[in-house]
């Protein structure tokens, strides 16, 4: 490593403070530890505990639609709990937990060059009300009356009403519980994220020199800050409905032949207030992954990522962009056509800064020195999933093709396509390639090429003759789809078919957390830069990184993160904290 | 404090000029906002994140009284005191009001002598302010007990749209918890001020962190955002 002085470094005042909360204990370091890269992979573990729920649920519901009638003790109230939970622990507990919680906080600090997360007491306490949050919605599966059945939108006027599941028992009120909590902890941890990034940066590292993961994370985080508060207030609300009686959400109703007491609600308003935050929740989720894909694409294809500056601008244009288009989730409820017209063409404009995004991911392959390992597998099998699901986007954006569609299977094949499949294969990418930082050792590679081909090829095929069923008609939210004129015997085939997948990738995912688990133990001894990268995180003194990150002297950065095969350079990759000048870098000035 | 200010980095001398030189200021070497430090930023995107919520729920408000059918009570009248024989509008809230905008004086008045390291003055305005903000409160409880006993409550009232009680109590609610656990840590800061621990640098006791007078301050921030809400809350629902 080269020898660095700091000459004129400024430390920032805080960073003193570290040896403050090191940990003196098994239980300070291991359990209640303030080091974000501890919280990060407690965060991960608990999303993806929560993940696994997720996964059966989801068996459970293609058991019901494949082999309808067969098995007797899936009931339709059964069915739509199992749809509920499925949607709200993907969405909310696995996949903004794991991007943010997990991800955000290993990489934050390690990326940007501090000692750790500006607050690490609040850091800590935002795991352990995460953690609070998903026992309190595990513990709705125990609850008399099961969990919500109300569909992961949680519609009022049905989610309390009598005939939904959970309505008028506790699920309801425990999924409401549980999403408050979660978006309080969020926010402590939310806070500590962005205030690292803007904030706690080391020497050198301007906004522009920041890995694009970082990027992504940040304007993920400060969309999240800025859209749980319309969730937060919208759960607030129907929970007063539920509880006191109230009727913010609650129009005059008729239940079971009786008028309910409500009166003079707007449910709509919910829809607008859910949106609000649910559409920017789709980037909240996506932001990270665009940034983690392009850093793992410049990686593992030994070149600079191709315009650095536009990435950036896309990156927060699809951040802004994405507050004004929420009512596109709602053409069908009913609105003022000029609404309608003002969020399709919205919605169609962030198509631009996404088609920037692609074209860039390509062109930074173009003629790129390709390593086809695990993590780049992903990362390219991530943006053809994305494609995919981004043209049925434009599809649904547009009000007169949205109308007929809406409610079918084509909008699950959409959104499974784009905010399920395309993110996850971006964090299972990005487990392969930062596992090694983590834990000292490599992925099994046999396994994860397994992993990695009956996931791809799965997931198409799972959700690929869904766009077909739906185009047919075939309705999305039903328990039963049979005896309906809809369902021809090729589409029963069809859904039969769908469902074997499911459980086929559904079992590869367990050969991963095999892999994840033996690895730690028996994997290959990684060394401190397996793949050869130029980001901070490569560069620690120690693998796993100890706790401070960086040794005794903070890094200096001296160049931006993408600074692959300069010519002239000895190495094909010059990392961040490395002075001098090389070659023709293609760093934007 | 001069360690938390980092005014003078060399990429400040080469600064393109307009919108260029925005994004490179926001950019530039390891702090976007040189002169503030981690805990003040920390509170102020807080503070944009709660507006938020507040900004959530006052539309909300707004959204059930512009589309209700039913008449909505007159405010002038639901919150009149009847003192010495007539009927004042809203004399209580504007008592509320004019105590909460004072604390924020107070409020003020700490920070500036927390920066001339003046324990007692600091912390006895700090107790000056979470007494006032009490006081608030204490208002408030006597508004919503006159308001229950007249027949108010969530779910419905004698005047007209249910919708008046329910916003009512959630946005007073929320607004006053606010309020309380602003006073809750004004007097946590305050004995923290009382006892010098910003003088000799004790580490918090959960946070191991020690802290600085700027905490006053910062303190301050979110007591003047919880007045400004206020002010908004009393426009929307008490003079519309």
């Amino acid at each position: 490593m080269v020898d660095v002085t700091p000459a004129d470094a400024v430390p920032p005042a805080e960073v003193g403070e570290v040896e403050l909360y090191h940990p003196h204990s098994w239980w300070t370091k291991y359990v209640f530890s303030q080091d974000a890269k501890v919280i990060a992979v407690q965060y991960s573990a608990t999303a993806t505990a929560i993940g696994l729920v997720a996964l059966v649920l989801s068996w459970l519901m293609r058991l019901q639609l494949g082999f309808p009638g067969t098995f007797d003790f899936i009931t339709p109230e059964a069915y739509y709990q199992f749809i509920t939970v499925h949607g709200m622990i993907m969405v909310i507990y696995l996949l903004t937990a794991l991007f943010l919680g997990g991800f955000g906080n290993y990489l934050i600090p390690l990326m940007v060059g501090a000692r750790d997360m500006v607050f690490p007491y609040v850091n800590m306490l935002s795991y352990w009300v995460y953690l609070l949050a998903v026992l309190v919605l595990v513990s709705s599966f125990f609850a008399p009356g099961g969990p919500t059945g109300a569909g992961w939108t949680l519609y009022p006027p049905q989610a309390i009403m009598t005939g939904t599941p959970g309505g008028q028992d506790w699920g309801i009120i425990l999924m409401l519980s549980s999403l408050i909590l979660f978006i309080i902890g969020f926010t402590m941890g939310g806070l500590n994220y962005v205030v690292t990034v803007l904030q706690g940066r080391t020497r050198g590292m301007t906004l522009m020199r920041l890995p694009l993961t970082v990027w992504g994370i940040f304007t993920a985080t400060v969309m999240a800050l800025l859209a749980f508060p319309a969730l937060f207030v919208a759960c607030v609300m129907m929970l007063l409905d539920r509880l006191l009686g109230t009727s913010f959400f609650m129009p005059a109703i008729v239940e079971m032949g009786e008028q309910l007491q409500h009166n003079g609600g707007s449910p709509i308003l919910f829809q607008h207030l859910f949106w609000f935050f649910g559409h920017p929740e789709v980037y909240i989720v996506a932001l990270p992954a665009f940034g983690i894909v392009s850093d793992l694409i410049s990686t593992h294809a030994r070149k600079n990522i191709f315009g650095y500056r536009m990435m950036v601008w896309a990156i927060i244009a699809i951040g802004a962009l994405s507050f004004v288009v929420w009512a596109h989730h709602m053409y069908v409820s009913g609105m003022n056509p000029y609404f309608g017209f003002f969020f399709a063409t919205t919605t169609l404009i962030i198509a631009v800064p996404t088609a920037i995004k692609v074209y860039n991911w390509v062109l930074t392959l173009w003629r790129g020195d390709i390593h086809l390992t695990i993590p780049m597998l992903f990362a390219l099998a991530f943006i053809v999933t994305f494609v995919n699901g981004g043209l049925t986007g434009l599809f649904l954006g547009n009000v007169v093709v949205d109308v007929p569609l809406s409610d079918t299977m084509f909008v699950v094949a959409h959104f499974h396509m784009v905010m399920g499949v395309a993110p996850i294969l971006v964090i299972f990418g990005a487990i392969y390639h930062w596992y090694p930082k983590v834990s000292g050792r490599m992925l099994d590679e046999t396994l994860g090429r397994f992993h990695f081909w009956v996931t791809f090829l799965g997931a198409y095929l799972i959700f690929f003759p869904m766009h077909y069923l739906g185009l047919m008609g075939v309705p999305r939210r039903y328990a039963e789809l049979t005896d309906m004129t809809i369902m021809t015997e090729s589409a029963h085939h069809l859904n039969s078919f769908i469902s074997i997948m499911a459980f086929i990738v559904g079992f590869a995912q367990m050969v991963f957390l095999f892999n994840l688990i033996w690895s730690i133990r028996h994997g290959r001894e990684a060394g401190g830069n397996p793949w050869r990268a130029t980001t901070l995180e490569w560069q620690t003194p120690e693998t796993p990184p100890a706790h401070g990150n960086f040794g005794k002297e903070l890094p200096i950065v001296y160049r931006w993160a993408y600074d692959y095969s300069v010519p002239g350079a000895k190495q094909d990759f010059i990392p961040q904290n490395v002075p001098g000048t090389f070659g023709p870098s293609r760093e934007p000035t | 404090m001069a360690e938390t200010s980092l005014m003078h980095t060399d990429q400040m001398a080469a600064r393109p000029a307009g919108w260029r030189g925005i994004a490179a200021d926001w950019a530039s070497d390891q702090r976007a906002f040189k002169n503030v430090s981690w805990g003040k930023a920390m509170m102020w995107i807080f503070l944009l994140s709660d507006t938020f919520i507040f900004g959530c729920f006052l539309l909300s408000y707004m959204t059930a009284r512009i589309s209700t059918r039913v008449p909505w009570p007159n405010p002038s009248e639901v919150f009149a005191l009847r003192i010495g024989g007539s009927e004042i509008p809203l004399i209580l809230i504007a008592i509320m009001t004019f105590v909460l905008i004072s604390s924020s004086g107070t409020m003020a008045m700490a920070v500036n002598f927390g920066y001339r390291r003046d324990r007692r003055k600091t912390a006895i305005l700090m107790l000056l302010t979470a007494a006032l903000g009490a006081t608030f409160v204490g208002m408030q409880a006597f508004e919503w007990t006159k308001l229950i006993t007249e027949g108010v409550r969530p779910w419905g009232n004698p005047w007209g749209a249910a919708q008046f009680g329910s916003s009512f109590f959630m946005i007073t609610g929320f607004h006053g918890t606010h309020v309380t656990i602003g006073v809750i840590f004004l007097i946590i800061v305050a004995r923290k001020v009382w006892r010098g621990d910003f003088d000799v640098g004790r580490p918090g006791f959960f946070t191991s962190r020690r802290g600085r007078y700027e905490n006053v301050e910062i303190m301050g921030l979110y007591w003047h955002f919880v007045d400004l809400v206020w002010v908004f809350i009393f426009a929307f629902f008490y003079l519309w």
